[in-house]
């Protein structure tokens, strides 16, 4: 582990960041990015969301595109930053440019930029009508925000022992599923297997939800991961596959753009309403939009084997053949 | 102020989306709506909407009362549509090897201690412990997805049930 190198506060108070090659500054608007062979500009508010998420999800399934040209990929344990990479203009331009580190050692300045680059009204993870702008001169911060837990049950929500199912002390409803009802599942276990017998809503936990666009596990068989999310605005990253991801819509409405996942080249939108199920294949990156804040269960295998066997082409970049 | 609405679907009232292809095959996105996979399904007819390598998810038309099923592993049944009643029995002696996928139907009445009873409805998610025995009961048609691993009675019709 090294230390994480920032500069003290600019004029707008806050610090530049430096990591290998790349170094990271913000201004009252913008997130400026240089590496050796180039230089990029993003809105604070686009960068702040992505740079959340992919702290959030230590890196995440494959690549984690910022926007069409920063991002980094993740080969679990060590990760890439890049430039450019995934962009045909700036490889043919011979401007991309990747670095690798030690997922932790650049987990730690992420965390570090997060923390200082984000104000204290505003919360990366919360839907844009819910939280304020993140621009202007820093105005404190917001450690709680940004430090989030990830929610991961190790059997299902609701099994004693496990994650724990959302009230209002808590989590009070989200305005946009005030109409979900609440009640729980009628559950009589004989004694001696309480354990062992448990329901819980999931729509209801779901309209609890204080975040966007995050995918917290709710039950796991095996490797068989359910890890259903609440959707509203923009996914503030596009998301590259390294395996076959599955969505399951299960109220309301999202439309995904579809994109060749090396190249950014269009390949498909796919409108899901409620009840319709769709698989993402593992060579594409995909970015949703959610007019309305909907319910999606995202559905994963973690089996860290696959995407060895998928890019060493034992294993199908397509969930089925028909 | 805005009253929002959640849409949910049943089997009775549902909207299905679609693909718009740029440069690709639907048939690589699977695309298939678990209502509709339901209204085409007999009782308990265990229909996977999702396969991902050795795990599915099973969509199954949730009508009258099961048969009895075992799994050496979890599984997680979600009621979608109607009211669904799962009762639990701790078998004596379980019938399947630990590395058996999926569940299998049990010939006979299951043999061992009462665990319980769980009332589920549209939303809510249930645990089926691995090496329990389980039934299903719903009066009225319904709909539920399993989280589990393609088994014996695993019904693959991807054919009829996607676009393409």
């Amino acid at each position: 582990m090294t230390d994480v190198k920032a500069t003290k506060p600019n004029l707008q108070g806050y610090k530049d960041f430096s990591i290998g090659g790349f170094h990271f500054r913000r201004d009252e608007f913008f997130a400026h990015i240089t590496w050796p062979t180039g230089k990029h500009v993003m809105s604070a508010d686009t960068f702040l969301r992505a740079l959340q998420r992919d702290v959030a999800w230590d890196f995440f399934y494959g690549t984690v595109n910022f926007d069409h040209v920063f991002g980094t990929v993740n080969h679990y344990g060590n990760v890439d930053m890049f430039a450019g990479r995934f962009n045909d203009a700036y490889r043919k331009a011979e401007l991309d440019h990747t670095e690798n580190f030690e997922s932790p050692v650049l987990k730690q300045t992420f965390e570090a930029m997060l923390d200082d680059w984000t104000n204290a009204s505003f919360d990366p993870f919360a839907s844009p009508a819910e939280t304020d702008k993140p621009f202007g001169q820093k105005k404190g911060s917001n450690t709680s925000a940004v430090t989030r837990r990830r929610v991961a049950a190790a059997r299902m929500v609701g099994v004693p022992g496990d994650e724990k199912i959302r009230t209002d002390k808590t989590h009070p409803i989200n305005r946009m599923f005030a109409d979900v009802p609440q009640d729980e599942p009628e559950v009589y276990p004989e004694p001696g297997f309480e354990k062992d017998v448990a329901a819980f809503s999931l729509f209801a936990y779901l309209s609890r939800s204080d975040v966007t666009w995050n995918p917290s596990v709710v039950s796991i068989c095996k490797a068989s991961l359910y890890c259903p999310t609440t959707e509203e605005y923009i996914l503030p990253i596009v998301h590259g596959n390294d395996r076959v991801d599955w969505f399951i819509q299960l109220s309301d409405e999202i439309v995904w753009d579809v994109q060749d996942r090396d190249s950014g080249a269009p390949r498909a939108k796919v409108t899901m309403k409620a009840g319709d199920v769709a698989a993402m294949p593992a060579d594409i990156r995909h970015q949703g939009y959610s007019p309305k804040r909907s319910m999606l269960l995202v559905w994963e295998n973690a089996d860290p084997g696959l995407p060895e066997r998928i890019s060493k082409g034992l294993a199908s970049v397509h969930a089925v053949q028909f | 102020m805005t009253k929002y609405v959640t849409k949910f679907g049943s089997l009775d009232s549902y909207e299905k989306g679609g693909i718009e292809i740029i440069n690709d095959d639907p048939k690589h996105y699977v695309f298939s709506n678990i209502f509709e996979v339901a209204n085409s399904s007999k009782p308990w007819e265990k229909v996977a909407v999702g396969k991902n390598m050795e795990y599915v998810i099973e969509a199954i038309r949730a009508q009258g009362t099961s048969e009895w099923r075992t799994c050496a592993h979890d599984e997680f049944p979600t009621v979608l549509d109607g009211e669904v009643t799962i009762e639990l029995v701790k078998l004596d002696k379980p019938t399947l090897a630990a590395d058996h996928p999926g569940s299998v139907k049990l010939k006979d009445e299951p043999v061992g201690k009462k665990m319980g009873r769980i009332v589920l409805r549209r939303g809510h998610q249930a645990l089926l412990p691995a090496n329990s025995a389980y039934r299903f009961t719903a009066k009225k048609p319904g709909v539920l997805i399993l989280q589990t691993i393609h088994g014996d009675d695993t019904i693959e019709r991807w054919a009829d049930i996607c676009l393409s």
